[in-house]
């Protein structure tokens, strides 16, 4: 379960406020809002790379407000996926574990199985440079997961695919939801993504938090609202 | 009515005049600058001949010279690159209370004369620091308690590092900031997500991705150091065998006339200059140090 209680995130002089919302576990939250309206700020809030101002973060009971990034346990895939230049792709998918520690076996296991679960078996041994935009945000998905993380935060992870990669990663993130059992906040703000992919849908109105009424989204997207 | 109807269907046609005589004054205007660069290479290289050359190359003052330059561009690039990436880090990264005063700070050796910075830390080593002690002689003594032997700063060849250092550390701090502000800070915070500490994310992710911009700083620094003059006369001297680079042997030769040894020295180091040139533009890191200068 992810709890926002009060919550308060600055990023320069723009402030998102008493941020008050629960994502239950094991639902896939999508977070929608204008361009500016602070969903990748809050997320950076959430996921520990925004200091927060006010209130408190607890993840699944236990308040994280203070914990570093390092300690949240929280999957993060930004929108352009960042992958990182000088690394292989199975390099990427064993990077979280290495930083922890685990063994070598255990680690080539756990690598292979999520290679197998995001769909870049046959991608291990390139490095993130030629790669297409799917591929590298199953990379980055990959490398998010790759941890076991109870919690998955997704910044506009589609936003740069085109319709064909975009589709599949919709159905590539619906199914993993339901294999790991993570409980996801997706920011986006693609109105079809939200209605093929949310449990529960938030939205972000002039610095606040409210949960969204899809009904009012479904006419204004039948109305032809632009996607993007 | 035909008229109309012929004036309603043609599309007005826009000349326009031909861009040659545009791209011609552009040529003649930048070829000039381009013409004098090649022309001073021609001529240094008309002007001597293969045994001048040569003989330069023998003598053992020259020969002194060319081993401190190669061996204190050296160790002051590793010092520059000890100092330059931090700051380059802290510059791009965070923000703090007086950054755009350090910012400022480190262009001071960029924009001060050359023989004002040599001068600066001649009067800075000696002067008075209480107890009649200088900082020559905290130099001397904390050698001689390390080491066993009395270094000195001034007028001897550590001076010489130090003010190559002054100067090249500049460099490689503006080159690195560069290289550093390219890579978008976001690969860190998802490594800080992944279980990253700073440091972690810093050496594991962020290094390895700069190490073009780590590469363009050190043969930019290097390329500094071994061109360094008007310091490295005031605060070490000019001595033979002693505190003589080429740059030095080009003035020492030049003052006592003999100009063919100093125009054969200065070959050298523009072949030493071409070689880095080449290395840089190798290295596609040719904007990064472009952009840094600027």
């Amino acid at each position: 379960m992810i709890e926002a209680v009060n919550l308060t995130v600055a990023a320069g002089a723009f402030r998102l406020q008493d941020v008050q919302f629960q994502v239950p576990t094991g639902k896939y939250c999508v977070l929608m809002g204008k361009t500016g309206s602070g969903k990748t700020t809050l997320v950076e809030g959430l996921c520990g790379l925004k200091s927060v101002r006010g209130g408190r973060i607890l993840l699944q009971g236990h308040d994280v407000t203070h914990l570093k990034a390092a300690e949240r346990g929280i999957g993060f895939v930004p929108q352009d996926g960042a992958l990182f230049e000088t690394m292989t792709v199975r390099q990427h998918l064993e990077f979280a574990l290495r930083v922890r520690r685990w063994g070598r076996a255990e680690i080539r296991r756990r690598v292979d199985q999520m290679a197998g679960m995001v769909g870049v078996e046959h991608l291990l041994a390139r490095k993130p440079q030629g790669l297409s935009g799917g591929e590298s945000q199953r990379v980055a998905l990959g490398r998010a997961l790759s941890f076991r993380p109870t919690i998955l935060c997704l910044d506009e992870p589609l936003s740069a695919l085109d319709d064909d990669s975009r589709r599949s990663m919709i159905a590539l993130l619906k199914r993993l939801q339901q294999e790991t059992g993570v409980t996801a906040l997706h920011v986006t703000h693609n109105r079809t993504e939200a209605e093929l992919l949310a449990d529960q849908r938030l939205e972000i109105v002039e610095g606040r938090v409210r949960e969204a009424s899809s009904q009012l989204s479904v006419v204004s997207y039948q109305l032809g609202q632009p996607d993007n | 009515m035909n008229r109309t109807a012929s004036e309603s269907s043609a599309t007005p046609v826009h000349r326009v005049g031909s861009d040659v005589p545009f791209l011609i004054g552009l040529c003649l205007l930048g070829g000039f600058y381009i013409l004098l660069i090649v022309a001073t290479l021609v001529a240094d290289a008309l002007f001597t001949t293969p045994s001048d050359l040569a003989r330069a190359l023998r003598s053992p003052e020259i020969r002194y010279a060319a081993r401190l330059s190669l061996f204190s561009s050296a160790v002051t690039t590793v010092l520059s690159l000890w100092v330059a990436v931090p700051i380059g880090y802290l510059l791009s990264r965070f923000r703090f209370p007086g950054k755009a005063f350090v910012d400022a700070t480190l262009d001071i050796p960029i924009v001060l004369p050359p023989l004002v910075i040599g001068l600066s830390l001649l009067i800075l080593f000696q002067f008075p620091l209480g107890g009649g002690t200088t900082l020559e002689g905290m130099v001397g003594s904390t050698s001689e308690w390390l080491v066993g032997r009395r270094w000195a700063m001034t007028y001897a060849v550590p001076g010489v590092i130090l003010a190559q250092f002054m100067v090249a550390a500049a460099f490689a701090v503006r080159t690195l900031r560069t290289a550093f502000d390219e890579i978008s800070p976001r690969k860190e915070q998802v490594a800080l997500t992944l279980g990253c500490t700073r440091s972690q994310a810093f050496w594991m992710v962020l290094l390895p991705e700069a190490r073009r911009g780590v590469l363009a700083a050190a043969t930019l620094t290097w390329a500094r150091s071994i061109g360094e003059f008007g310091p490295i006369l005031v605060f070490a001297g000019a001595t033979r065998f002693k505190t003589e680079v080429l740059p030095t042997t080009v003035f020492l030769e030049l003052s006592i006339g003999n100009i063919e040894a100093a125009v054969a020295v200065s070959l050298l180091m523009v072949v030493m200059a071409l070689v880095v040139l080449v290395v840089v533009r190798a290295l596609g890191a040719g904007e990064t140090v472009g952009r840094a200068v600027r």
